[in-house]
């Protein structure tokens, strides 16, 4: 992104001002709980304040009710944080969509990330019927329309003017078909996203791979593209996350780095496993920013620590990449 | 077609609960060909209600017919004769079927023996699978003939979404992921550049909706005051 951005700034968004800069953005990602226990969001911002620009905020993620994105949110910006408010099309239709959208923005939100939404089979209710009214391909243009054309999706007016979003989409480079992923971020670029955020990255060299078509296409230069990174906790989570998160890659040099973590402690020695899973963990997160940093087209990184918020700070400091630019 | 198959026997009996003479009425058309409601069926059914009934020890008396095709009232007329005997009609149609029964005996309680599945289509002897919606107006032309509302879980118009594993949709891995077919053929038919335009949000007041729909051809009806 060059800084030309600065004079041309859609939104208030404190992320769109950091990217607009030229500063590599953080993002982060927090999991709303299954209750409504606003306390828990609280503490969890507490561990994410000062170390990211902004903070995402899932929307049901896998299907599994949680306190909604918008809610968790408006919490955020009372904390002082920056939220990205996740909304996907599993379980709204276009009517929901819009208002909800004003309603985040009425509340100080800036950010929304446009998902399809994970299949609510893989879900706590799996009978549900879902919605996908509009996909996140349309979503994104919804935005877009809402916010540059002040009008609603049937065309009409949007009286005082559309909310004001920075709008992110997300990209998986892993899923089939692989080497047709580029075009689909061409698609979302042209649908309006000004971010990007991307599946995990476990396997390197096709992300570079990814990033070089993505940058012949000069897509970088439409698009702010945050490498999408984060800890593992486990050799039992990199296997389950290679053999049973559909889309998703990871190269077997990440299992053997995390078996080779705890070989060395017998295996009743729970805490110390831990312990040395999560300091490996933390450690091939850093060296993975490291590298993403150095590949052309990445703006930033989005760190998803799940259930795991603690951990952005460690990486983030020790990855170089605080304090985070005041605006 | 209109696919469908049967329910579970327990979920019969139990919703002929109180009849004592009941008529079951199999379907020649889509049913027959998918082999859930023939006259095959209906006498495999109506043999095996009996038994149960007997295991229980009431007496259940199933009559059998199958008629041409139960979502015309034609074929439906014949049965008129003698219904009054019988507690209920037991049909092995489709909810169409089931419905027009109901439409023209409005005096008898007319039961679902099937479960109606999809408009699909034989892909393999013994296998069926859904091809359609009926969504109202037709996107086959833009999707290199294959059907996204129908064939993928999240009915995407602008995919693949980001679940996509090995070709499979992320939802069964046995199900081919049908925007990873649509690029293929698409590609394979030079017909690319189409896919790479956003289809705009869909209209879906043509699809369920919008309510009950209807077809009106006025070629086709009858002057008013002329019967048939």
């Amino acid at each position: 992104m060059d800084g030309t951005m600065a004079e041309t700034r859609k939104t208030g968004s404190n992320l769109e001002g950091v990217l607009a800069q030229g500063h590599f953005a953080v993002t982060a990602e927090l999991g709303p709980p299954k209750s409504h226990d606003m306390a828990e969001v609280r503490e969890k911002a507490a561990l994410l304040k000062d170390h990211v620009d902004a903070v995402n905020l899932t929307d049901n993620q896998t299907g599994i009710v949680r306190l909604s994105s918008i809610a968790a949110g408006i919490a955020l910006v009372q904390e002082g944080l920056e939220p990205v408010i996740q909304m996907t099309c599993r379980d709204r239709n276009r009517l929901a969509m819009q208002s909800d959208l004003l309603g985040a923005a009425a509340h100080g939100i800036t950010n929304v990330l446009c998902l399809s939404g994970d299949h609510q089979s893989f879900g706590n209710h799996q009978g549900a019927k879902n919605v996908h009214d509009i996909d996140s391909m349309q979503l994104l243009r919804m935005v877009k329309e809402m916010r540059d054309e002040n009008r609603f999706q049937c065309g009409e007016e949007i009286p005082g003017g559309g909310p004001r979003l920075f709008i992110g989409a997300a990209a998986n480079p892993f899923a089939d078909p692989v080497a047709l992923r580029h075009f689909r971020l061409a698609k979302k670029v042209a649908a309006g996203a000004d971010f990007v955020q991307t599946q995990l990255i476990f396997d390197m060299p096709l992300f570079r791979d990814y990033m070089k078509r993505v940058v012949d296409m000069g897509l970088h230069e439409q698009v702010a593209i945050l490498a999408g990174v984060g800890p593992l906790k486990s050799t039992g989570m990199a296997r389950y996350m290679r053999d049973r998160i559909p889309g998703m890659t990871v190269a077997d040099e990440f299992i053997e780095r995390m078996t080779g973590a705890v070989a060395d402690i017998p295996k009743d020695h729970k805490a110390a496993r831990q312990d040395a899973w999560r300091a490996e963990g933390i450690r091939i997160c850093v060296e993975q920013i490291e590298q993403v940093r150095e590949i052309e087209g990445v703006a930033g990184v989005h760190i998803m620590a799940i259930e795991w918020e603690a951990a952005v700070k460690p990486i983030v400091e020790a990855a170089g990449l605080g304090p985070r630019p005041v605006l | 077609m209109i696919v469908a198959e049967q329910k579970p026997l327990a979920a019969i009996t139990s919703m002929l609960e109180g009849c004592r003479k009941v008529l079951a009425v199999g379907c020649g058309t889509c049913v027959t060909v998918c082999f859930a409601g023939s006259a095959r069926e209906v006498g495999i059914l109506a043999s095996s209600l009996r038994m149960a009934s007997r295991v229980d020890g009431d007496a259940l008396e199933v009559e059998e017919t199958t008629v041409q095709r139960q979502c015309e009232d034609e074929y439906l007329d014949p049965l008129a004769e003698g219904l009054d005997d019988y507690d209920a009609i037991l049909s092995l149609g489709c909810g169409i079927g089931v419905q027009s029964l109901a439409d023209r005996y409005p005096d008898k309680r007319v039961l679902p023996a099937l479960n109606t599945t999809f408009m699909g289509r034989p892909t393999e002897q013994g296998v069926w699978e859904e091809r359609c919606q009926a969504c109202g107006s037709c996107v086959l032309d833009k999707t290199a003939g294959i059907c996204p509302v129908t064939r993928c879980a999240k009915s995407l118009f602008n995919g693949p979404c980001g679940g996509t594993q090995d070709g499979k949709c992320e939802v069964d891995p046995s199900i081919p992921c049908a925007w990873q077919m649509i690029w293929e053929r698409s590609a394979k038919l030079g017909l690319m550049d189409r896919l790479m335009g956003i289809e705009p949000v869909k209209d879906w007041s043509s699809s369920r909706d919008g309510g009950l729909r209807r077809i009106v051809r006025d070629d086709l009806r009858l002057p008013d005051g002329e019967a048939e």
